[in-house]
């Protein structure tokens, strides 16, 4: 009946995983009575359980990431905890099982319910409002997106309370994450949170590839794009092209463990390297995936507030597409040490140290930009220094480590764990939090506090910088990674220094919750009243804060890139139309929480082998689907009136924001200006691209 | 708004057409697919000689089997085409009898196939045999349960061009339906030329 669930799973042999589910229980358990408390439920079930608006969308993706940054958090700082307090003579706190359990988790979480959803997230909130468009491509898919990404996590939460996770690292190696060596449930909760998460990417990355090629405002050619949207565009192409890989690869280890085929065994005619290629075939790009919004993100932020257009934006889309293509072609670079032949790990060597020159080429546009500029020092702009400086050093490390002599030396090391966060930290964290900030007003009316933005900042930089340049030091002093113990006296002082920087990592994470709450409390004094606080160059600034749930009462005509600042140096911007005209929007529908909430209780089932209950899961989910086919009242009309009365509002606050007097000014001087504040000659492109 | 029946079967053809968004993003989709297949291929090659000492493909795999399920599967082909053009046409009538042709076929090739995974099971050549039959029952039960699926979504729009009628919704499912279909085809000729035939070869000379 309950197949390999039993009572045990709930026995927990360490006191500290019985004090982490008190307090995840006692907070879930908080969160259900104040909720029920003040009436909250109705309202989130209407306004965000059934929800397919593309902006409230991306807040819940952001959320999701917001917990599992809590959690993937805490779980590195227990790692950090261990080895500083385990060495000669001591044994730390943990056991062996436990910290294996937490690195996986931590690398699992940060990646697939942090990183992931913060950027997909980001992309919601942005990408349709930057392309002129009411919602996205596909807004019933991107809701069962969003609650697949949520219904895995809950498998990765749920793992903590009944059974345990993966002990195998995470990218889940074979053979010992086969069953003979991996016997628990731990390694099929990985597989299925990662399965499920993997296929809401997929999901996700042909609604935003349709949604940029096929959803732009007329005028917005592709060269007229920004960049986020190009380089989200190429990360998407990526996501549809590489996800499958990890999809492969996942069922058919889930197969070789509840089936007992041998694809990745060790025995009978196994091939364990395959899965290895299988899953780097994916990892690798997906390193792409995460970057490339990033430095998208960093391209809008240093055009806003150094007040110029992007400098060399043609060689920065050739460079984002040159990332893009390469990335398939160096996944080998993770295992040079596995035994082909040195000319085919040259190969792979010499396609690894090629990336580095279009990420180059984007460094110095970033640079030529900020040059002359006048740049005005917000917290996105400290984000990108703070990127800028230390992204070319892990990028430096990683040309060192794509050697591959140099990497028989390091293979394993800390030194790549300290490679790996040096720019997966500055590069898709810093980016995501400058994104963070830019947007946050867009989708909530009110600006972020300056003041705890700025510690969090600091804490971030000083923390990163202390807690991983000892983990280089300690990979050339030989130390492998993921070890519960050593017995080495020269690592230890180097490992309470990385626990030091974790801690302070800590402030610039507690910095962040508080900005959002010093914030939230002072939201009247931080309004937005205008759309467009910082000086904005591209469409979603052209657009109330918070955004109408149709986003543009009027499809806006695009004439250049740059696409508002054209409309203000031109005086198009706010232009109003003769008449309104009646907006169709989608509806809100249940189907997505059906259907997350299926694939849930399947991947519980599956991983406890509950095998009628996996069946009825996968029949529920085709007949949600066939139900829903036959619905074809799938949409509402907010009637012209209503459109027209946002508008009105809006203007009223335009005029008192004092607007019109500002635009008079941009029209006169144009866009860019000179680091005195003067605005340089105007500007004569109405029509025209800008050349390259 | 009264518009006449050939105005309304205008828009229904416009749906069908292969360049509207949503068609753009079910390509977008298949384009995933052929990623998923091409790994199972992989998986496919860099087994297809690890036999563990068990069968090899010249001893499980029967000619006669794989062509009446290629046949099958051709024919289908050529059905839904039929119903796609009744579909150009507007004749309601005989879109649902192209598609139950096309669903027939197709459960005569996914029964063929079953009883092909039966047959080889219980000659004791099953899936946890050995590396080579992993990969050739992970590779052709996929594709299988395209197939499967492809059935529920045929019986489904007949059951909504039944029901409905031609909508410019119904009309642009269907094709991209016939998307599928095609593309399942196009994958078992793969499946054909890479694990049946060099399979039989051997076969034939070992
Ligand atoms: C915020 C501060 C962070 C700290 C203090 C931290 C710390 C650590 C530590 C101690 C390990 C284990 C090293 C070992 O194997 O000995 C680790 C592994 C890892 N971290 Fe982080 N990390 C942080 C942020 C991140 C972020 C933001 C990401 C991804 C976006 C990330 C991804 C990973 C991955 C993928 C692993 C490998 C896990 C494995 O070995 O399977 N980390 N981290
Ligand atoms: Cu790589």
């Amino acid at each position: 009946m309950f197949g390999k669930l039993t009572l045990d799973a709930f026995h927990h042999s360490s006191m500290i995983i019985v004090f982490a589910n008190v307090i995840m229980i006692g907070t879930g358990l908080a969160v259900v009575a104040a909720l029920t408390y003040y009436r909250k439920w109705g309202y989130l079930y209407r306004e965000w359980f059934t929800t397919v608006d593309h902006k409230k969308i991306g807040v819940i993706y952001i959320v999701i990431a917001m917990i599992f940054l809590l959690r993937g958090f805490i779980d590195a700082s227990m790692v950090r905890a261990q080895q500083a307090s385990a060495g000669p003579g001591m044994e730390g706190y943990l056991e062996a099982a436990h910290f294996a359990e937490l690195f996986t988790g931590h690398g699992t979480m940060m990646i697939f319910f942090m990183a992931m959803p913060f950027l997909v997230g980001l992309m919601n909130i942005a990408i349709p409002l930057q392309i002129g468009a009411r919602d996205v491509s596909f807004p019933l898919l991107n809701a069962i997106s969003v609650w697949l990404t949520a219904a895995a996590g809950a498998l990765v939460m749920i793992s903590l309370l009944v059974g345990s996770f993966s002990e195998a690292g995470w990218s889940g190696y074979t053979p010992f994450s086969g069953l003979a060596h991996s016997p628990g449930p731990g390694v099929d909760y990985w597989i299925w949170a990662l399965q499920i998460s993997g296929i809401s990417t997929t999901l996700t990355g042909v609604n935003f590839v349709t949604t940029i090629l096929k959803k732009r405002a007329p005028g917005m050619t592709l060269m007229r794009m920004p960049m986020f949207t190009w380089t989200v565009l190429c990360t998407s192409i990526l996501i549809v092209v590489s996800f499958p890989a990890l999809t492969a690869a996942l069922a058919l280890l889930a197969l070789d463990r509840s089936a007992g085929t041998h694809f990745f065994t060790s025995i009978m005619g196994g091939d364990q390297m395959l899965y290895i290629n299988m899953f780097w075939l994916w990892g690798h790009p997906e390193v792409y995936i995460l970057v490339l919004p990033a430095f998208g993100i960093f391209s809008e932020v240093v055009t806003t507030y150094c007040n110029k257009r992007l400098f060399g934006y043609t060689s920065m889309v050739w460079a984002t597409m040159a990332i893009a293509f390469l990335s398939f072609g160096v996944w080998v670079h993770h295992f040079y040490t596995m035994g082909q032949d040195p000319l085919r790990n040259s190969i792979f060597g010499i396609a690894t140290m090629i990336i580095a020159i279009p990420t180059g080429v984007k460094i110095y546009d970033w640079i030529w930009t900020m040059f002359r500029g006048r740049i005005e020092y917000k917290l996105p702009m400290l984000w990108t220094l703070g990127f800028l400086i230390t992204f070319v050093m892990g990028g430096m490390s990683g040309v060192l480590l794509a050697i591959p002599g140099a990497d028989y030396k390091m293979h394993n090391s800390l030194f790549l764990v300290a490679h790996f966060h040096n720019v997966l930290i500055p590069g898709t964290m810093f980016g995501l939090l400058a994104g963070f900030y830019y947007w946050f007003p867009k989708v909530f009316g009110f600006r972020l506090d300056e003041k705890w933005g700025r510690h969090s900042f600091w804490g971030w930089l000083v923390g990163f910088y202390v807690a991983f340049v000892p983990l280089y030091m300690l990979g050339i002093m030989g130390m492998p990674r993921r070890m519960v113990t050593y017995d080495n006296p020269a690592w230890h002082f180097w490992l309470v220094i990385a626990a030091i920087g974790a801690m302070i990592v800590a402030y610039g994470i507690f910095a962040m919750f508080m900005q959002i709450y010093v914030s939230w409390r002072d939201r009247e004094k931080n309004a937005d009243l205008t759309g467009d606080p910082w000086g904005g160059r591209t469409l979603e600034w052209a657009i109330p804060s918070p955004p109408p749930e149709y986003n543009f009462a009027v499809v806006p005509e695009v004439r250049d890139r740059d696409a508002f600042m054209e409309m203000k140096v031109n005086n198009r911007a706010y232009e109003r139309p003769a008449a309104y005209e009646d907006i169709h929007m989608p509806k809100s529908t249940p189907l997505p929480i059906v259907i997350a909430a299926l694939s849930f209780v399947f991947g519980f089932a599956y991983v406890w082998h509950i095998w009628w209950l996996a069946g009825l899961c996968v029949l529920g989910t085709v007949a949600a689907v066939i139900v829903r086919s036959f619905n074809e009242e799938t949409e509402f009309v907010i009637p012209a009136s209503e459109v027209e009365a946002d508008e009105d509002a809006f203007h009223r606050r335009l005029k008192e924001g004092g607007v019109f007097e500002h635009l008079q000014y941009i029209e006169e001087y144009g866009d860019e200006r000179t680091p005195q504040g003067k605005f340089v000659e105007p500007t004569t492109r109405a029509t025209s691209g800008l050349p390259g | 708004m009264a518009s006449s029946p050939s105005h309304d079967l205008n828009r229904v053809r416009a749906a069908a057409r292969a360049d509207t968004e949503v068609n753009f993003g079910f390509w977008a989709y298949l384009m995933s697919d052929v990623v998923l297949f091409s790994m199972l291929f992989l998986a496919y090659v860099n087994l297809s000689q690890r036999y563990a000492g068990g069968p090899t493909p010249g001893e499980i795999f029967s000619l006669h089997g794989v062509f009446l399920e290629t046949m099958a599967l051709l024919a289908s082909s050529l059905t839904f085409g039929l119903a796609m053009v009744s579909l150009h046409q507007g004749k309601k009538n005989h879109i649902i009898g192209w598609l139950l042709a096309t669903f027939v076929l197709g459960a005569f090739f996914l029964w063929h196939e079953v009883s092909e995974f039966v047959h080889i099971i219980h000659e004791g050549a099953s899936f946890d045999r050995s590396g080579f039959l992993s990969a050739y029952f992970g590779l052709v039960g996929t594709h299988g349960a395209h197939v499967f699926f492809g059935m529920i979504w045929l019986l489904t729009m007949v059951a909504q061009v039944a029901l409905r009628g031609l909508t410019p919704a119904i009309g642009s499912r269907l094709a991209r339906l016939s998307l599928f279909w095609h593309f399942l085809d196009l994958v078992w000729i793969c499946v054909f030329s890479t694990v049946y035939l060099p399979g039989l070869i051997q076969g034939g000379s070992a």
